[in-house]
């Protein structure tokens, strides 16, 4: 990567520095990581897998020259598994249930997921078909991760499904929210292709509650699987956030993703504040802009950030600054409506909230300015109230109410999956990998539901 | 520093290590390369009337990413002149006179033709001989090789002759395509020879290609059996090895042969009762180097275990090589599983229920987390678990030694009295 400091970025350096960065295992790096495979029997690595993939069969079909069973294996249980091979904290799942961990080193699991899967991707063969047709039609509303899973399983399973996208693209956060040196584009593309080939019909550039209406669905359906995620990072409350150089981090990654790479950030001075995932991910999509220094505030420690650890280090490599127990409380512009300066106090650690965290108190007269070109917003993700609320469904300042069971909301018609039904973000970010596996499990629930 | 030297029926040379008849062997360029890098000796790639050889002539298969787990070839004896071969063994023997130099023979089953050849060879000056009676292809099709070995009536025949002339020690060198090797070693014997050598190839055919259906290697097409050796083998050898040293007629000194790929293996087979081992596709495989270790590993091996010569080991172990019917029917091993080094992979569990006799269960802990024991009685010790498992020390095979000993053939001579006594009775 070429970052601000080593020389003047030209707008090919910038476009590089969005490439992915890990390339792909070579042939025989894969073949011999996957004879390294223990071929685990009930392998802890498939048991870690929210979408329960058979590790150790799709590794040993890699050792074979078997890719093509081997990516089917991945698919299979996982509509999105390109894209969590290479998005998904493998040190905290797979990779970190392998046995090899206590006498080895795990089997790099990840990498050859992404393996398997790419050779699908360039390979263009039909893993899947449609179900014998049930006669049946289920409405998906969002086409994220775990709207396209349901609608895959709905659709091997025989049933008529239409997913209504707000977008112009479908894939969610896997198309738009994922930094592009981690997940390109074309990965979480090439997998609603997938979905669309199974004769999946998805109307993009619809939002509903605007272009079509929650009653509609509810009237054409037999049933409706609301899967719609999260929206826009919510603003800090604080002055001067509608200066010009304010951000939104989930804006500001689909900018990256979606319009031609801005020369704007290069040389300046950028905060990024929160420390969740979003926020490394703007972070080091700033550094790549060209950004001259990029810090990330937070209000508690390192202990509480939400972050994998791997992205940290990943953000780390890439020059981001941390500083921990730092508040901001006012954003200051100059004459011509430009951030200038970030107002910011320090912090201490307090009693535990209710989250079992312990809550940030400001110290006293510790308030002191930074100055800054940029400001972005990470601080955890607003919910669609008005789409839940036109449903007229229950829900908790967004989350869903939900029979864990059955995967119906408060109405027996309506069934909903992934970030809409996840608990608080105090959690943590909910997973690609989750959503995919809710989708199947809402699928199999409508199905379920509908064959009675 | 132990002494390495080995005297193998009056053919000496400063280590065990010796290079096998084949392609290794074929020039002086490459027997002295072998012998600067620190081999023993060398049998000389087999003389006899040169032979015109194909292209395409060997295949290896790979396990599991391991390559050349076994080795196939098909290419024939030296297809060099006579004269050529003889100058560079003079050339060679002039430079290293204190490295083995074995010429292989092999010529068709006449007394004249042996007669003949053995004259030439001893004129120019070796340590020894070894009769070719192995290789499994191409010159069997002529009469020659294994198609001599095969019958142990021409093994004695043309070992007489050869002693007829022959001045230096004479190796036998025998084929494993034969049901019993024992029978064909002792012809060997019994025709004088001083020394037998084993095992020569396995007929075999590498593979099929699954794309070309052409057969692997392939000759325009076509396809012949060749001869197996490499690691894969080695078990077949030792065995082989191992039958020849605990018959007691076969009183000779055994070079060993067969899959030979480290100091490890090679102690192996002394221990089986050769006395030096021949060595080819491990050096095919790495180049001659790899000799070094085989040096080094059997040096400190040997301090380890207090020995001082080499030639300690040679058939420490035949006693121990018996018949089924004579091993103690009351000694029992069982599994048991060490928590502390097990990393639950669960491949013992799965083969045990899958293909063993399901004496392993998975239970959990008082924390909920699952570990595995063996139900010790009803474990038969069949050792699949401790084969299968991943990790040295997890699973150990607990031995029960009997109280009292009682072999099969013990037990059926007991019940036998036993009948006769009932007999006797009634």
């Amino acid at each position: 990567m070429k970052s601000a400091e080593s020389e003047q970025l030209t707008a090919v350096d910038l476009k590089r520095n969005f490439f992915e960065v890990k390339e792909d295992m070579k042939p025989k790096e894969a073949i011999d990581e996957a004879n390294r495979c223990l071929y685990c029997y009930d392998a802890p690595c498939m048991n870690a897998c929210p979408t329960g993939i058979d590790v150790p069969s799709f590794i040993k079909k890699i050792a074979t020259g078997n890719l093509k069973g081997s990516a089917r294996d991945i698919l299979d249980a996982n509509p999105v598994g390109a894209t969590c091979s290479r998005v998904c904290p493998t040190s905290e799942l797979c990779e970190g249930a392998c046995v090899l961990n206590d006498v080895s080193m795990p089997i790099r699991i990840g990498d050859l997921q992404r393996h398997a899967t790419n050779w699908a991707m360039e390979h263009e063969v039909d893993l899947f078909e449609p179900g014998v047709p049930k006669n049946t039609k289920v409405a998906i509303v969002g086409g994220g991760p775990a709207g396209l899973s349901a609608a895959r399983e709905l659709r091997r399973l025989g049933h008529e499904v239409t997913i209504f996208e707000a977008k112009e693209k479908a894939g969610g956060l896997d198309t738009y929210g994922i930094v592009s040196f981690r997940l390109p584009q074309s990965v979480s593309l090439w997998e609603v292709e997938q979905v669309e080939k199974l004769g999946v019909d998805i109307r993009t550039n619809c939002t509903v509650g605007k272009d079509i209406s929650p009653e509609t669905l509810k009237n054409d359906f037999d049933a409706v699987l609301v899967t719609v995620g999260m929206g826009q990072v919510p603003k800090l409350g604080i002055e001067g956030e509608d200066l010009t150089g304010v951000y939104d981090a989930i804006q500001f990654v689909e900018n990256t993703k979606t319009k031609a790479l801005t020369e704007q950030f290069i040389g300046k001075r950028a905060v990024v504040i929160g420390a969740g995932n979003t926020a490394i991910d703007a972070a080091t999509c700033l550094i790549r802009s060209g950004a001259r220094n990029v810090k990330i505030i937070y209000r508690r420690t390192e202990e509480e950030m939400t972050a994998y650890p791997f992205e940290f280090e990943f953000a780390k490599q890439d020059g981001v600054e941390f500083r921990w127990l730092t508040q901001p409380t006012k954003i200051i512009g100059d004459e011509s409506g430009h951030v200038r300066q970030l107002e910011c106090v320090q912090m201490m650690l307090g009693q535990p909230d209710q989250s079992g965290r312990r809550r940030p108190v400001p110290i006293e007269d510790s308030s002191f300015l930074m100055d800054v070109d940029i400001v972005v917003r990470a601080i955890g993700q607003s919910r669609h109230l008005d789409l839940l609320n036109a449903f007229g469904l229950n829900h908790d300042s967004g989350v869903l109410q939900l029979n864990a069971d059955t995967y119906q909301t408060s109405s027996a018609q309506i069934f909903a999956a992934g970030d809409v039904v996840y608990g608080s973000t105090e959690y943590g970010d909910a997973m690609v990998v989750s959503a995919a596996e809710q989708g199947k499990r809402a699928a199999y629930a409508i199905d379920k539901k509908l064959s009675c | 520093m132990a002494d390495l030297s080995v005297n193998l029926a009056g053919i000496k040379s400063p280590n065990p290590f010796w290079l096998a008849s084949a392609p290794p062997t074929n020039s002086g360029y490459q027997v002295q390369r072998a012998f600067e890098a620190g081999w023993g000796g060398a049998v000389w790639k087999t003389l006899g009337d040169p032979v015109i050889n194909v292209s395409s002539r060997f295949s290896a298969s790979t396990f599991n990413g391991q390559k050349v787990a076994g080795f196939n070839n098909i290419e024939l004896i030296t297809d060099r002149p006579l004269e050529v071969n003889l100058k560079e063994i003079y050339e060679t023997k002039k430079k290293f006179p204190n490295h083995a130099i074995v010429a292989s023979l092999m010529v068709e089953p006449k007394q004249e033709k042996w007669h003949e050849i053995v004259k030439k060879v001893e004129a120019i000056g070796v340590d020894g001989l070894e009769l070719n009676f192995g290789c499994p292809h191409g010159m069997a099709e002529r009469g020659m090789g294994s198609a001599s070995g095969q019958v142990p009536e021409l093994v004695e025949k043309q070992t007489h002759w050869v002693k007829e002339v022959a001045e230096t020690p004479v190796i036998v060198k025998l084929t494993p395509n034969i049901t019993d090797v024992t029978a064909t070693a002792y012809a060997a014997v019994q025709g004088g020879a001083d020394s037998i050598s084993l095992i020569n190839t396995i007929n075999s055919l590498m593979g099929v290609d699954i794309h070309s259906w052409n057969t692997i290697p392939h000759v325009s097409g076509k396809g012949t059996h060749g001869g197996y050796c490499g690691p894969a083998v080695k078990p077949i050898a030792l065995n082989m090895v191992a039958e020849c040293a605990r018959h007691p007629e076969i009183n000779v000194p055994i070079s060993g042969i067969g899959g030979i790929s480290n100091w490890q293996d090679a102690i192996e087979f002394m221990l089986m009762g050769s006395t030096n081992v021949q060595v080819c596709t491990a050096a095919m495989h790495h180049g001659f180097r790899i000799v070094e270790d085989m040096i080094d590993g059997l040096n400190n091996y040997l301090d380890e275990k207090g020995l001082a010569r080499a030639m300690d080991l040679v058939g420490q172990t035949v006693s121990k090589y018996q018949n089924w019917g004579d091993l103690d029917l009351n000694y029992k091993v069982a599994a048991r599983i060490n928590p502390d080094k097990c990393i639950n992979c669960n491949k013992c569990y799965i083969s045990c229920e899958d293909t063993s006799h399901q004496c392993i269960d998975r239970l959990l802990d008082a924390n909920g987390k699952s570990y595995l024991k063996v139900r010790e009685d009803d474990c038969v010790g069949c050792n699949l678990c401790s084969i299968v498992c991943p990790v040295d020390g997890a699973i150990d095979m607990i031995e029960y030694p009997s109280e009292v000993e009682m072999t099969w053939n013990e037990r059926q001579s007991l019940l036998g009295k036993m009948t006769i006594g009932e007999e006797t009775v009634s």
